[in-house]
């Protein structure tokens, strides 16, 4: 293929970063970082959140200018710091992750946007417009309405709208930030079809993934950084996703299978023939104490849905749940939560945790019943509840008081789990509990889960990654459409039968 | 035709909303349906609507503005005043003060929100209150009658006197209203500065990526309603036939919401000149229609009321589903 032709080497670097240093307020967020792209290639930049790797991005768009002694050289100039306008005019161009696109606008407008730019007033030209988006659409060999407002497309084709508009200003380098982090696979196949076909036509695209599995099936070579420093460049052939997650962490992770036979063990929840028309059918599940149901399947399956049914915020057409043996019918979260079921969100920043606020009340918040005295609530109460949970669940913080946007997000998962154990709950739902959390602190908040496991919790982990409920549950369920279409024990089923069923 | 349905479901659903109540009111009343009634409407509603573009402007910029009615009442008193200065002035000398005192006082909106970083509701009860005290402290709450002959004398640019009897009038107000109603539309639909404004309303922080002046959009928005506050100021002016301090006051919120009901959206990014346009005649006709039933005057407050909240409650997504041929999903879909 073209693409592996231009990887070949020995070609001169479209994109050439020497002795790039940036400070931050007495932190050295990059260090003597050097980078580059060869023209045409994909190139993965790889690292945990925090790495750096934004910092480089923003230093070769001109948003940010690197220390004294940096030098960027792109297609045969030199630059000692960039600026976004240079930038553009020389053809690199960023793709967001929130994407920066205008949702009430119209899918032209969005594309051809550069065309209202300008410092003094013209009139618009809607067919040029058009036209110009037309052409950028048609060079990714997708066909979209024009005309309609970007809101009636789904994510899937906003990305695509997105790169369109990366495209129109004569793009030769374009950086992707996490595209394919909110698509399904079969939309994620067809963007990686979309980068290979820039990528033939000359155009280079710097890759940001956590998804190693499709960094590794895109990208011709892959940079790592860590802690602001340069790890190094790898040819993709030849690497393996245990090799980059070390790389990245500069730690081993032996992943082994964590699964255990519960079957002496009383059943907690027991579920028969639940359905939500249109979201999920005849859905029957148990889970035993001590025992951990890991839920896999792709977006879209149901497997929210049925959690939400599960924690009482989605009400049931038919079927049964029973906790302990005992029939139940939430008419709230409320009801679950004061029956002894745990929902850990799957969207953290935003439901999940009040950011703003202290992490001692974000904590607490749905447990106050327990740090009551005499009606009131008790700051000593909370206080200790929560210096509890705290080193219980080992989460570093700096004060109780601080607010829960300051840690990190593998803390603020920990502070997540911590206020629903704090609900002393039976059952605990945990709703793709790393989305957002880096390869290192995942390891730390399986070891928790596993650990609540053993001290009788009854566990439901519900994540898109396969390997993840695949390595840390007991039993693995898969859904598609709605409905539980396979089940698996990891002992004894391989993590390729699985990932073979999920995602074919 | 069908994808302009689908773009434009508000305006669609509300010229249906028009057209079912004026006929309604053509069976139930017997001057509705006239001509003359239908003019007479446009002449009443000149100065809502000139208010109601100014205001769409800065609501699709993501902003809102409390303070424009008061606004208006006081470029009224400050054209009055200058106009005695310059020696009475005619109608070219009194729209350019009273069209620059307005800008002028929208600019103030425009600083406060850019340069302090104060959100524009707040912003705005702020100088409203300002701009009203001020107004009453020096007026003392008495009103001007004595204006120019020029400013109070009726201007009639065509009239007709209809088989029935009725007349119908084409007068300075209806003129203007076009005008602005016109350049208002160019502005946010035929120039890039317009959608710059829609860009930086539905997304600010993909705005700045883009490098659109933010603090440029804030003026143009906030002096757009000006120069509308100012321009209907003194035709509410010429109108009236006089200027009372308060006046005006209360107006910006019906304003307010006729522009919301014409499908312009708190939170910017969305909004069209013909359904703001449309939202202020929908509650001009209903509350004229309620008049010639001869429902009790101290009705129509609650009866409007009540249908600017089944209006915007079936709008925007509901209409789409009450309609299903309008909301077949984008081909991607």
């Amino acid at each position: 293929m073209h693409q592996l032709a231009t990887a070949g080497g020995g070609e001169k670097p479209l994109l050439a970063l020497r002795d790039i240093n940036m400070t931050f307020g007495g932190v050295r967020a990059l260090k003597n970082v050097s980078f580059d792209v060869r023209p045409g290639e994909v190139h993965c930049l790889a690292g945990e959140n925090g790495c750096g790797k934004s910092t480089l991005i923003k230093i070769i768009t001109g948003v940010y200018r690197p220390a004294d002694g940096a030098s960027i050289e792109f297609d045969g100039e030199t630059y000692s710091h960039m600026s976004p306008v240079t930038a553009q005019d020389r053809g690199i161009q960023v793709i967001w992750q929130d994407l920066a696109l205008f949702p009430e606008m119209s899918v032209a407008e969005n594309i051809a946007f550069q065309t209202v730019l300008g410092r003094w007033p013209k009139l618009v030209d809607y067919g040029r417009m058009r036209q110009i988006a037309t052409d950028a659409l048609a060079r990714l060999g997708v066909t979209l309405d024009v005309d309609l407002p970007l809101k009636e497309y789904a994510i899937a084709q906003r990305q695509i709208v997105a790169i369109a508009r990366a495209l129109v200003g004569e793009a030769r380098l374009v950086f992707m930030d996490e595209p394919t982090a909110s698509l399904t696979q079969s939309e994620t196949d067809h963007l990686l079809d979309i980068v290979r076909g820039l990528s033939a036509s000359g155009v280079a695209v710097v890759f940001v993934s956590h998804r190693l599995a499709e960094v590794l099936e895109i990208s011709s070579r892959i940079t790592v950084l860590r802690d602001g420093a340069l790890v190094g460049v790898y040819p993709a052939a030849g690497m393996t996703q245990s090799r980059i997650t070390e790389l990245m962490t500069g730690k081993t992770f032996d992943q082994q299978v964590r699964a255990k036979f519960r079957d002496g063990q009383p059943v907690v929840l027991d579920v028969k023939g639940l359905s939500r028309p249109g979201q999920f059918e005849d859905i029957s599940l148990s889970v035993r104490r001590g025992e951990t149901l890991g839920i896999t399947g792709l977006l879209g399956a149901g497997r929210t849905e049925l959690a939400l049914t599960l924690f009482g915020m989605l009400k049931p057409a038919s079927g049964t749940i029973a906790l302990e043996g005992k029939p139940v019918r939430f008419s709230s979260n409320r009801d679950a939560i004061a029956a002894g079921v745990a929902y850990l969100s799957e969207d953290r920043l935003s439901l999940g945790l009040i950011q703003p606020q202290s992490i001692a009340d974000n904590l607490v918040i749905s447990s106050l019943d327990k740090i009551l005295s005499g009606g009131l609530l008790s700051e000593d109460r909370k206080r200790s509840l929560v210096a509890r949970w705290i080193a219980d669940l080992g989460v570093k913080i700096g004060l109780q008081q601080d607010a829960i946007s300051t840690l990190s997000g593998g803390n603020q998962q920990r502070v997540a789990i911590a206020k629903w154990l704090a609900t002393d709950p039976k059952l605990l739902i945990l709703d793709a509990p790393t989305v957002g959390v880096d390869v290192g602190a995942r390891a730390g908040i399986f070891d928790i889960v596993a650990r609540l496991a053993e001290t009788g919790l009854a566990i439901i982990l519900i994540s898109d990654e396969v390997p993840e409920v695949y390595f840390n549950a007991d039993r693995v369920l898969h859904m598609a459409q709605g409905r539980i279409v396979g089940s698996y024990d990891p002992r004894s089923a391989s993590l390729a039968e699985i990932e073979g069923a999920v995602y074919a | 035709m069908r994808s302009f349905v689908r773009t434009h479901a508000t305006e669609v659903s509300l010229l249906a909303v028009i057209i079912a109540i004026s006929a309604v009111l053509s069976v139930s009343t017997a001057n509705f349906f006239s001509l003359g009634n239908a003019f007479d409407l446009l002449n009443i509603s000149s100065v809502n609507i000139i208010f109601a573009v100014g205001l769409l402007v800065v609501l699709i910029a993501g902003g809102i503005d409390i303070s424009f009615a008061v606004a208006a009442s006081v470029v009224q008193y400050g054209t009055a005043i200058a106009l005695g200065w310059i020696g009475g002035g005619g109608w070219i000398s009194g729209l350019l003060i009273a069209g620059s005192l307005g800008i002028l006082l929208g600019a103030i909106n425009a600083f406060l929100i850019h340069r302090f970083r104060v959100i524009s509701i707040v912003a705005t009860i702020s100088t409203f209150n300002i701009y009203f005290g001020l107004l009453m402290f020096f007026t003392k709450g008495v009103s001007i009658y004595d204006l120019p002959d020029w400013l109070t004398d009726r201007v009639i640019l065509f009239e007709h006197e209809m088989p029935d009897g009725t007349w119908i009038e084409i007068t300075l107000p209806v003129l203007v209203m076009v005008l602005c109603v016109i350049a208002t539309w160019v502005l946010i639909t035929r120039t890039t500065t317009g959608r710059q404004l829609y860009a930086f309303g539905d997304n600010p922080e993909g705005a700045r990526r883009f490098g659109i002046n933010i603090g440029a959009m804030q003026f143009i928005a906030f002096g757009w309603l000006g120069l509308m506050a100012g321009i209907g100021g003194l035709i509410q002016a010429h109108y009236a036939q006089e200027v009372v301090p308060n006046a005006l006051y209360g107006r910006e919120l019906d304003v307010l919401a006729a522009v919301v009901l014409g499908g312009a959206r708190l939170g910017g990014g969305k909004g069209s000149v013909l359904g703001c346009v449309l939202g202020v005649l929908l509650i001009s006709i209903t509350q004229n229609g309620l008049n010639l039933m001869g429902v009790s005057p101290f009705a129509f407050k609650m009866i409007i009321g009540a249908i600017i909240l089944v209006a915007i409650t079936l709008s925007n997504s509901r209409i789409e589903r009450l309609l299903p041929f309008v909301s077949q999903k984008g081909a991607g879909r």
